[in-house]
């Protein structure tokens, strides 16, 4: 081997060479073929690979739309109306495009939620969910943006109320509006640099996606039991084991995502979105994208302006700090009682805020959204820490593989080589 | 050995490999599938079709004069010709062109040329619709861009293009109407 070329496995001699010179082949087999995995996954895991998917899909029918869309406030709407009707397939691409962003919702929701009952944001993992927020919050900026595009009523609409929640900002708030506007109100400007930043921010995620991949392949992945792989007979190789199984999530995920596409298209849309944008009227009820809900619910449920936004943004730069809210080491719900209640009580706060938030902002949507937004931060402030010094975890199991296959020591070395003669 | 656990080593085709095989297709047609309407989507609209034909009111163009028309975007010019420039045209022998097309072939009214206003050499628009424009050695239109000479039937005479401008379809819809595409 000649000094400075990588020593590489592959023997064909094409692969060789190219490998030898940049090592890809190499890295891509040691990190999705034979990359230790936790053998215990259940299909929770699953949704930070079909959130890959996704984000390519959003790019692809982005990218396509775009070829036929006219950032304009005058041609716009009826650009958008131009690709539904004249353009080849183009009902079909918009209506992945705009599906789409519900199913990446949806999914990325899932995968948080994996991720809080796992704890799969305890050390030593921070960091990897920590990129994760960064992700979930650009998404909504691009997702927010995306919306703004169509310019019907709902898109104008949505972007002037959303705009001016950074009005509530004491001394920079009106400046900064103004130039989130480029000008006095939601027009034609606006509309420009929306379009350019929704075309950019998709590629800003894909680079902090590849940061969280980075991440998890130093810390390998958590699993159900929260407990670290200690050797080969806890882990499988990524391919095939783990190939398999995201190949076929990904199947029901295409059957529910076609089920939109196909049968409900505008399911999960708002009808005052097809009314041409105008800013003379504001349509009777006005609410944002449901994947907004919840954060919409925990604005309206604060009686101050600033108090409303500052809330608002909390609920989410929260998850942030909460690897050193939750201080408890064991990091599965399973083997946490009171946790586990705690958490669950959570999850359907966050469905009663996703639910008010659609209603109108009266009695009694209000005082529940007030109840629902006090335990959602109290759970992260107050139950979580407090936890953390009095819960009493179950026992935790001695091995993953251990808890896998009842009973039985630790399995001889190799053993994982040959799971189907023990399964 | 367990059932499906690994080669069924009898008849030579391992199972896994027959697996591999299938999800490989089934992988290539989905991604042909999921292709075509992406594809399909840069291919033009129906909106962009349904303006590709044009209606030209050729009754105020006299003799000698001609006017240029927009059709697909493209320019398309429509020249009413002298007896002399019909003449011309029909006069040389198809022995000294580069692409032998003769003018009865390319004109439907003796008088009437219409021909794709773009230079088959690299697609510049020629001069010689107005009468102030030089119409180069043959009295047809000159291509400023890298000296190509049409004739007044439109074919290449001299320079580097390759083919005689296109004819476009057209039909004469009356006798002062003409519709191209």
């Amino acid at each position: 081997m000649a000094i400075g070329l990588h020593d590489s496995d592959f023997k064909n001699p094409v692969i060789r060479w190219v490998d030898q010179r940049m090592p890809i082949f190499t890295m891509m087999q040691k990190e999705y073929g034979t990359f230790p995995t936790p053998r215990n996954f259940n299909y929770f895991w699953n949704f930070g690979a079909l959130a890959m998917v996704n984000l390519m899909i959003m790019i692809a029918t982005g990218i396509f739309l775009a070829m036929h869309y006219t950032p304009h406030t005058s041609y716009a709407f009826d650009s958008v109306e131009r690709i539904m009707r004249d353009v080849n397939f183009g009902w079909l691409i918009r209506y992945v495009h705009m599906n789409g962003a519900s199913m990446f919702f949806i999914v990325v929701f899932i995968h948080i939620w994996r991720g809080m009952y796992y704890g799969s944001y305890k050390a030593p993992r921070e960091l990897l969910w920590m990129l994760g927020v960064v992700i979930f919050l650009l998404m909504m900026a691009t997702a927010f943006m995306g919306y703004v595009l169509p310019w019907g009523q709902m898109s104008f609409w949505g972007a002037t109320v959303i705009t001016n929640l950074f009005s509530a900002f004491p001394f920079v708030g009106d400046w900064i509006v103004t130039l989130l506007w480029g000008g006095f109100s939601v027009d034609n400007p606006t509309l420009n640099r929306f379009f350019s930043l929704h075309y950019l921010l998709p590629f800003v995620i894909v680079g902090v996606v590849f940061l969280h991949v980075v991440a998890l392949h130093i810390t390998g992945s958590n699993n159900p039991l929260g407990v670290e792989p200690k050797g080969p007979q806890d882990t499988l190789p990524f391919h095939p084991y783990y190939t398999a199984k995201d190949s076929f999530g990904l199947v029901i995920y295409f059957i529910v995502f076609a089920g939109f596409v196909f049968f409900a298209p505008n399911f999960l849309g708002h009808p005052d979105n097809y009314i041409p944008a105008d800013p003379l009227v504001t349509p009777a009820h006005i609410v944002p994208e449901w994947y907004f809900l919840p954060f919409y619910a925990i604005l309206r449920a604060v009686p101050d302006k600033l108090g409303g936004v500052l809330l608002m943004f909390g609920s989410i730069l929260v998850l942030f700090v909460l690897p050193w809210l939750d201080g408890s080491p064991v990091r599965s719900m399973r083997f946490r009682p009171v946790a586990r209640i705690a958490f669950l009580l959570w999850t359907v706060c966050f469905f009663v805020l996703m639910y008010c938030g659609g209603m109108p902002a009266e009695e009694p949507y209000v005082t529940v959204s007030r109840i629902a937004t006090a335990y959602y931060f109290g759970y992260f402030l107050v139950i979580l820490p407090l936890l953390a010094r009095l819960e009493k975890p179950l026992p935790l199991p001695e091995s993953i593989a251990r808890a896998v296959l009842g009973g039985g020591g630790p399995m001889p070395a190799g053993a994982a080589a040959k799971p189907m003669d023990k399964a | 050995m367990a059932e499906g656990a690994g080669a069924s080593a009898s008849d030579g085709t391992p199972r896994r490999d027959f697996l591999t095989l299938v999800t490989t297709a089934f992988v290539g047609v989905g991604v042909g599938a999921i292709a075509w309407p992406f594809i399909a989507s840069m291919q033009p609209a129906r909106d962009v079709l349904a303006l590709s034909s044009t209606d030209v009111d050729i009754a105020p163009v006299a003799e000698g004069m001609a006017v240029t028309v927009m059709w697909r975007g493209k320019p398309v010019f429509v020249r009413n010709r002298t007896p002399a420039e019909v003449q011309e045209a029909r006069t040389v022998p198809l022995s000294q062109l580069p692409d032998p097309a003769t003018d009865q072939s390319r004109v439907q009214k003796d008088q009437w040329l219409i021909v794709v206003g773009i230079c088959t050499h690299l697609g510049c628009v020629p001069l010689g619709q107005k009468p102030t424009d030089p119409r180069g050695e043959y009295g047809g239109w000159f291509c400023p861009c890298h000296g190509s000479h049409y004739d007044t039937s439109g074919r290449i005479r001299k320079g580097p293009a390759p083919r005689n401008l296109d004819v476009p379809q057209y039909a004469f819809t009356s006798d002062t109407k003409i519709k191209i595409g």
